[in-house]
């Protein structure tokens, strides 16, 4: 079927309602692209979205999804690929919805290593409540309830990633349409949890991340002398606060995802007809 | 009925009171004789006061009474907290060589056993014993006999070689003949053993075994007293039957991992208490509005807030049934018995598949931390009946389309049931949100389509309400003037009253209800009755709120809030007097 399948059967008949020039589509586009590029099909695929305008892109692309509550898309996410391991599951959100609201969640999925996907379009910023500072946003950034900027580190999501123990970490830029979706299909076929930050520009509300600036400032980390496999090689391009990266920043090799590690391998929405066979050997526990 | 016995271990939390009381209950149920357990316990690992009881007859016995006849005491404090249940005649071990034994005095009346556990068990192999010494001389006491506990210890220890359950067979005989050899039998308990077969477990794995025998595969939870013995039967056992358990980072996690397996056509559970349910509201009208199948297990502990987490509460009433922002349906079961624990997680399930809404199954601390034997067949696994509901595959989905191709998993239905597609479902892909949507699951503010979806989902209850049966159970005097309702673990307490109200010529007729939302209509039980009272385990009067509610009529009300469990004797004399009360105003 894969060979049939083409990208933009990811896409639903609903009109995005993102502002014109938002990072949003290009994410999007890169994600779809890749999903049908690694073989999947939208009624093989489970899209988890948050809240936010990242949040819609649940609606925005057709496929199995839930639209979930604010912040707990990685949960969701989980479940749905502990019960159904056949099925593809990519989780997308913002980085209010991953590294504020959800920022617990994030850490505890990076640990189970569930072989899935998680896209963060990170813009730095709170769009859809028109413009406050988010957990990504630079310490003097000026915004509606940050008039002298936040005067706080911004979150370091490859950091927690890393410290946690993730086997797959990534960034990519929404505008870099080719390497965005490289880089996503790498995660998608990643064995484990496959983490990608993606800048995903706010041309409303934030002027200060925007297309020039990552144009102008991102290193690639596929034409620079980096080994993705090398975890201290990742540490030093994850805690190198002057320079802005795209590409796989660390891989590991070995990756033990969830289901293998914890022998879940069964589709969990087939059950029998009564109790399953064997259910006495429970009464009789108890004797 | 036959004469009941009644016998407790009590000491401080870490002196293995559990495992101790465990090994005596299943020395009985295994001679054949009908075991209810209760547990004082409190939130600590170490210190404090912690007491395991057991109550046996060779008739079913439901409730705990205020009664002591046999008492291990560990610590002088477990004498103190059951002086209001020892009498005249009833037996204390104890080891007057423990040091904080030594001065410890035997209240008048009682008899007092020093037997010097410890240092009878250092001679079987371990001081360590020192428990199942006092158990083999508790036995001697009750006249029960030992081999009964030769079965229970090698249950529990055969895991851990011959060698040691051997030793602790040698250690209950040390403390059987150290009795038999000091003391002359002034009691006569006699605890004879039958034929019958039985099985001893609590509420919470009840619960458990249940939701396997319903198909459930998938269960997320993070612990919390008590419900976390759900949690802990499942884990390792649901793996047998294809399953899985993960413990969350969080109620939140949990709520939405469940929810997230659900959505993958897996029938899913998580289990907490109160200030779980807090968190999980989060997610309520997610599940609800998406219209998933799920089932929460709220095990009632003591509120508000951190409350009283080891003591019985039932006030989490209003909690389930209008816990969350907005108005969505849901069911609220509410098991009233342990055997019922099995059977109510199983309709949790298909109903929750059959209308696919959450549906809350609420037990109480009591029910989920007391064990009670049944036989066997109670738990009879071929009854069990899986109903998945509207679940459309391949062939079927095609009547299920919009004009546009798209499935429709929120059609508008007559009865309110819409078509379910799981994931890899042929031209069944759909997003399922908690925005306001049309048939096919995408967003809309449109006015007619808001309507429509909303009384749809309500329809699903109408609908429930026609084609379940949501019958209370009953018992009692059928004709009585007085009617009695409860809900929850009451009903084995109640049970008992009602016989002993009986013997003082006191007739009522019980309802005990297991069904919160819907439930059945008791207008014509309370408008029959001379007086109703209704019984529950909180101070505001929850359930009695919602009789009055759908009867238009004032019911009188017995309440009790202090943390614990209602006893048969005790609530006999609180019926009388409320019925008393009510005649003479």
């Amino acid at each position: 079927m894969s060979s049939e399948i083409r990208f933009t059967d990811f896409k639903s008949d609903k009109q995005p309602t993102w502002c014109p020039g938002c990072g949003d589509f290009g994410t999007m586009n890169g994600m779809m692209k890749a999903l049908a590029e690694t073989g999947n099909d939208p009624d093989n695929t489970f899209v988890v979205a948050g809240i936010g305008c990242s949040g819609k892109i649940g609606t925005y692309m057709h496929s199995y999804a839930l639209h979930g509550v604010h912040g707990r898309a990685l949960p969701v996410g989980t479940g749905v690929k502990m019960a159904r391991p056949d099925i593809e599951v990519m989780v997308a959100g913002g980085d209010g919805d991953g590294y504020s609201i959800g920022a617990g969640h994030f850490v505890h999925a990076v640990r189970r290593n569930v072989d899935m996907t998680y896209v963060v379009m990170d813009n730095r910023i709170y769009g859809l409540t028109k413009g406050q500072a988010s957990p990504t946003s630079r310490e003097d950034f000026e915004t509606s309830t940050s008039p002298e900027g936040p005067k706080q580190p911004p979150v370091n999501p490859h950091a927690l990633a890393l410290a946690s123990g993730a086997t797959f970490i990534a960034q990519s830029f929404s505008s870099d349409a080719l390497r965005h979706q490289e880089i996503i299909q790498e995660a998608i076929e990643h064995d484990g949890f496959g983490f990608v930050n993606v800048y995903s520009p706010c041309v409303t509300f934030n002027d200060v991340d925007t297309y020039d600036y990552f144009r102008d400032s991102l290193v690639d980390l596929k034409e620079a002398d980096h080994d993705p496999t090398d975890r201290e090689a990742a540490k030093d391009v994850i805690l190198d606060n002057e320079k802005e990266h795209q590409g796989v920043i660390y891989k590991d090799e070995s990756s033990v995802p969830y289901h293998e590690q914890h022998g879940v391998d069964e589709d969990m929405s087939v059950i029998p007809d009564g109790a399953p066979e064997g259910a006495t050997d429970l009464v009789r526990e108890f004797y | 009925m036959a004469a009941d016995f009644n016998w407790a271990v009590g000491g401080e939390a870490g002196d293995g009171i559990d495992s101790t009381g465990k090994i005596f209950a299943q020395a009985l149920s295994r001679a054949g004789r009908h075991v209810f357990t209760s547990k004082d316990f409190a939130s600590r690992i170490r210190g404090g006061y912690t007491a395991y009881k057991v109550r046996t007859s060779v008739d079913k016995v439901q409730s705990v009474v205020d009664r002591l006849d046999v008492l291990i005491a560990l610590t002088p404090r477990t004498i103190e907290e059951n002086l209001d249940e020892l009498h005249e005649g009833s037996v204390i071990i104890y080891d007057g060589e423990r040091t904080t034994m030594q001065d410890v005095e035997i209240p008048e009346g009682m008899i007092g056993l020093d037997v010097p556990l410890k240092s009878l068990a250092e001679e079987a192999g371990g001081a360590i014993m020192r428990n199942v010494v006092a158990l083999g001389a508790a036995c001697e006491v009750a006249e029960f006999p030992i081999e009964n506990l030769d079965s229970a210890l090698e249950k529990r220890f055969k895991d851990k070689g011959q060698k040691l359950v051997d030793n602790n067979k040698e250690a209950a005989r040390a403390g059987q003949s150290y009795v038999a050899d000091e003391y002359v039998h002034e009691f006569d308990y006699d605890l004879e053993t039958t034929d019958e077969d039985y099985v001893l477990l609590n509420g919470d794995e009840a619960i458990g075994m249940g939701a396997i025998a319903a198909g459930c595969r998938f269960y997320a939870g993070y612990p919390i007293t008590p419900a976390t013995d759900v949690m802990t039967y499942l884990t390792g056992r649901i793996d047998r039957y294809g399953g899985h358990v993960v413990q969350a980072e969080d109620e939140l996690s949990a709520i939405n991992m469940a929810l997230g397996a659900a959505r993958g056509g897996a029938r899913a559970m998580t289990a907490t208490s109160g200030p779980g349910i807090d968190l999980m509201t989060e997610t309520f009208g997610l599940i609800a509005t998406s219209e998933t199948p799920l089932v929460i297990c709220n095990v009632m502990r003591s509120g508000p807030s951190t409350g009283m987490p080891t003591k019985q509460e039932q006030g989490d009433l209003n909690q389930m049934l209008y816990g969350g922002h907005g108005e969505v349906p849901r069911f609220v079961l509410a098991p009233t018995t342990i055997d019922e624990c099995f059977w109510k997680t199983v309709e949790a399930f298909n109903l929750a598949e059959k209308y696919q809404l959450p549906v809350y199954l609420t037990a109480d601390l009591s029910m989920a931390v007391t064990e009670q034997t049944f036989s066997p067949e109670t738990f009879d696994m071929d009854e069990v009946e899986i109903d998945r509901g509207n679940v459309v595959d391949e062939t079927t989905i095609d009547d299920h389309m919009s004009e546009s191709g798209g499935f429709q998993p929120h059609e508008i239905t007559d009865d309110g049931v819409s078509p379910r597609a799981f994931p890899g479902t042929a031209d069944g892909a759909h997003m399922s949100t908690g925005l306001e949507h049309d048939e096919q699951g995408r967003r809309t503010e449109d006015t007619e389509m808001r309507v429509a979806q909303v009384d749809k989902r309500n329809r699903k209850v109408e609908t429930a309400r026609e084609r379940e049966d949501w019958s209370p159970r009953e018992f009692g005097d059928a004709d009585a003037d007085d009617l009695v309702i409860t809900w929850g673990s009451n009903e084995g307490a109640l049970a008992e009253a009602v016989e002993i109200l009986d013997d003082e010529g006191q007739n009522v007729r019980v309802l005990s209800v297991p069904y919160i939302f819907p439930r059945p209509d008791l207008s014509a039980d309370v408008e029959a009755a001379e007086t109703t009272v209704v019984v529950e385990c909180n101070e505001q009067g929850q359930f009695a709120d919602l009789v009055e509610h759908d009867v238009l009529e004032r019911v009188d009300r017995v309440n009790k809030y202090n943390g614990v469990r209602y006893k048969a004797d005790e609530l006999a004399a609180e019926i009388k007097s409320t019925l008393e009360a009510g005649v003479e105003a």
